[in-house]
């Protein structure tokens, strides 16, 4: 049992190494706080000055927790998607989640100048938007659901979300075509993606989100595992196909569309940790790979948004790039080294 | 009476076997009908795109029959639940598993998961049926090793071995020969009549190697284009069935030896 005991080594040492890119991810701002103030603060002992205290419990807290809940999220609705779909292409947005939530934002921002102006400010606040784009995840969810019970192959599955991603897609870009310069700046900041500026009711919301997806993907892994060996093999060891579907695709969406709805469309994560966990952790066991990869994201997403945020600068880098940035040369590195796409 | 059902494994009588598209029904074959007996090994022999894949899957309830009758130990299968019917019936596919990124005890695991809780925890006896399934495959010295790392033959072995590990009575295997070379189809066949003898499943495969099979399988299904024709292999001999079989200016059945010959 050689390979369970370094299973255990790896996850003690991500667990430590998340621990401590937790605290810097904290400790690392705008404004410069000495390492002690920020522990005494995380303590519950109260930093030496007010607006200290106040920029890191209220402030930069809440965005490591977002970046904790959106990284793991992302890496698991990835691994659930890659093994449902058996491609390892597939990602957290392949059923077009994503999108939808672009629409539903687009039609909030781009459509608001139809409303007049003093609509338009009520309806872009903090709240609307994530309202907007849960509603667009949602109706496509709905739409991928509908047609996964009339399908049997769930390959279809796959090609029908990226079709629904699609025509979203196009329906954004006629509603940029006919919208101003401002609101179409202002689209493009949502689409960035950020993990900063949420309150603590937010974070409680988006939290459960995530930990109910969680829950389903834990009780999905002896299917996932199942269906590791192609569709035929599982229902021949009496797997529920369809049910199974259900839940995982339920599971990815309260994942995607909670983590788009509160911190935009953050790509590459949700894609790319479920292959640098594999490669880790050399194993395709969900039960272990499920854990490998909540702890995988939250340390590659704190990673980036510590990045992101151009520590003792004024500026913030958009987090959609730094993920990509920072990710794709690692997955480069690590398929160019062990020459073998683990699935 | 009870004795004589329970030594009757699977009894299939008129059985139509083909695909249906919304209201038209396409028949593959039709009027099939054989029963299998507990710990006897069965041959399904026929030439490409004559249905034996599809008469396989209609016996795993893979897909429903077109019409007669199709009876698992006396029940009909297509009343039994998934779950039911994964602890009777076993089976090993052409298609190799989706992911090779298990090692060969994992995969072999997996076959246990009818029996395990939904955490997938092994008991003392899953382990047992697990070491045993290797074991009898002669896999057991492989057990660490991940699948992308093994041969097609070791691939197979371990294939079975995970069908094994399932425990089920019934084993149905579709083509578990090819990709194989000679000594390795030899010695798969060879594994299977003796998982027969040894431990009393009753086994059905699919194969092209009809020299082999007339040698090792107890009975043989011939599917030819009309009708199946089912026997010992002697009797199908006798009754000149495998001379149909393939058209007759290329190769035809040597019925002294038992194969198929090169016609010059």
């Amino acid at each position: 049992m050689e390979s369970k005991r370094s299973f255990k080594l790896w996850f003690v040492v991500l667990s430590v190494l998340l621990l401590v890119v937790f605290v810097m991810n904290i400790s690392l701002g705008s404004v410069s706080i000495p390492f002690t103030e920020v522990l005494a603060s995380l303590t519950g002992n109260g930093a030496s000055k007010a607006s200290w205290e106040y920029i890191i419990i209220d402030y930069r807290l809440p965005k490591a927790l977002t970046a904790v809940l959106a990284g793991s999220g992302l890496a698991v609705s990835g691994l659930l998607m890659q093994t449902l779909f058996r491609n390892p292409l597939a990602g957290p947005f392949v059923l077009g989640l994503s999108s939808g939530a672009s629409l539903g934002v687009a039609l909030l921002i781009l459509g608001a100048g139809a409303f007049g102006g003093a609509m338009a400010g009520i309806l872009t606040s903090e709240w609307s938007l994530v309202f907007a784009s849960a509603a667009g995840s949602f109706l496509v969810l709905l739409a991928v659901l509908a047609v996964t019970f009339r399908i049997k192959d769930s390959m279809a599955i796959l090609i029908i979300g990226l079709m629904f991603g699609s025509v979203t897609a196009a329906v954004v870009a006629v509603l940029s075509y006919f919208s101003s310069a401002e609101q179409l700046q202002q689209f493009i900041f949502w689409s960035f993606g950020s993990l900063g500026n949420q309150s603590w009711y937010g974070i409680l919301i988006l939290s459960s989100c995530c930990v109910l997806g969680m829950l389903l993907a834990l009780i999905s892994c002896k299917s996932l595992n199942a269906l590791l060996l192609g569709e035929n093999y599982a229902r021949s060891m009496g797997l529920h196909i369809k049910r199974t579907t259900v839940i995982i695709i339920l599971a990815t969406s309260l994942l995607a569309g909670g983590i788009t709805a509160f911190a935009g469309p953050i790509a590459f994560v949700g894609l790319a940790v479920p292959h640098l966990a594999r490669q880790i952790f050399t194993t395709s066991n969900h039960f272990v790979l499920l854990p490998a990869v909540i702890l995988s994201g939250a340390f590659l997403m704190l990673i980036c948004d510590s990045v992101a945020q151009l520590p003792y600068s004024e500026y913030t880098l958009p987090i959609n790039a730094i993920t990509s940035l920072i990710g794709a040369p690692v997955v480069i590195w690590l398929l160019v080294r062990k020459r073998k796409l683990l699935f | 009476m009870d004795e004589e059902r329970q030594h009757r494994v699977l009894s299939v009588s008129d059985l139509t076997v083909g695909y249906r598209h919304r209201r038209h029904q396409h028949a593959v074959a039709s009027g099939i009908g054989f029963e299998l007996e507990k710990g006897t090994l069965t041959g399904l022999v026929g030439a490409n795109g004559i249905g034996k894949s599809t008469l396989l899957r209609t016996l795993c309830g893979m897909q429903p029959s077109l019409g007669g009758k199709l009876r698992l130990y006396g029940k009909d299968i297509a009343n039994y639940t998934s779950m039911e019917l994964a602890t009777r019936l076993s089976i090993v596919l052409t298609e190799p598993p989706a992911s090779k990124n298990l090692t060969v005890r994992e995969l072999v695991t997996l076959g246990r998961q009818p029996y395990t809780n939904g955490f997938g925890m092994l008991t003392d006896k899953d382990r047992e049926a697990i070491g045993h399934a290797l074991e009898i495959t002669e896999s057991t010295t492989l057990s660490e090793r991940k699948c992308y790392e093994l041969s097609d033959g070791q691939l197979q072995r371990v294939v079975i071995a995970r069908a094994l590990a399932q425990d089920t009575d019934l084993v149905i295997l579709d083509e578990p020969t090819t990709h194989l070379d000679l000594y390795h189809r030899a010695y798969v066949l060879k594994l299977l009549k003796r998982l027969t003898t040894e431990t009393g499943k009753t086994i059905l495969f699919s194969s092209h190697e009809i020299d082999l099979a007339i040698q090792l399988s107890d009975k043989l299904i011939v599917m030819d284009v009309e009708k199946t024709y089912v026997g010992s292999a002697k009797e199908l001999i006798n009754d000149g069935r495998f001379d149909a079989l393939f058209p007759k200016e290329t190769i035809y059945f040597d019925s002294e030896n038992g194969r198929f010959t090169i016609k010059n």
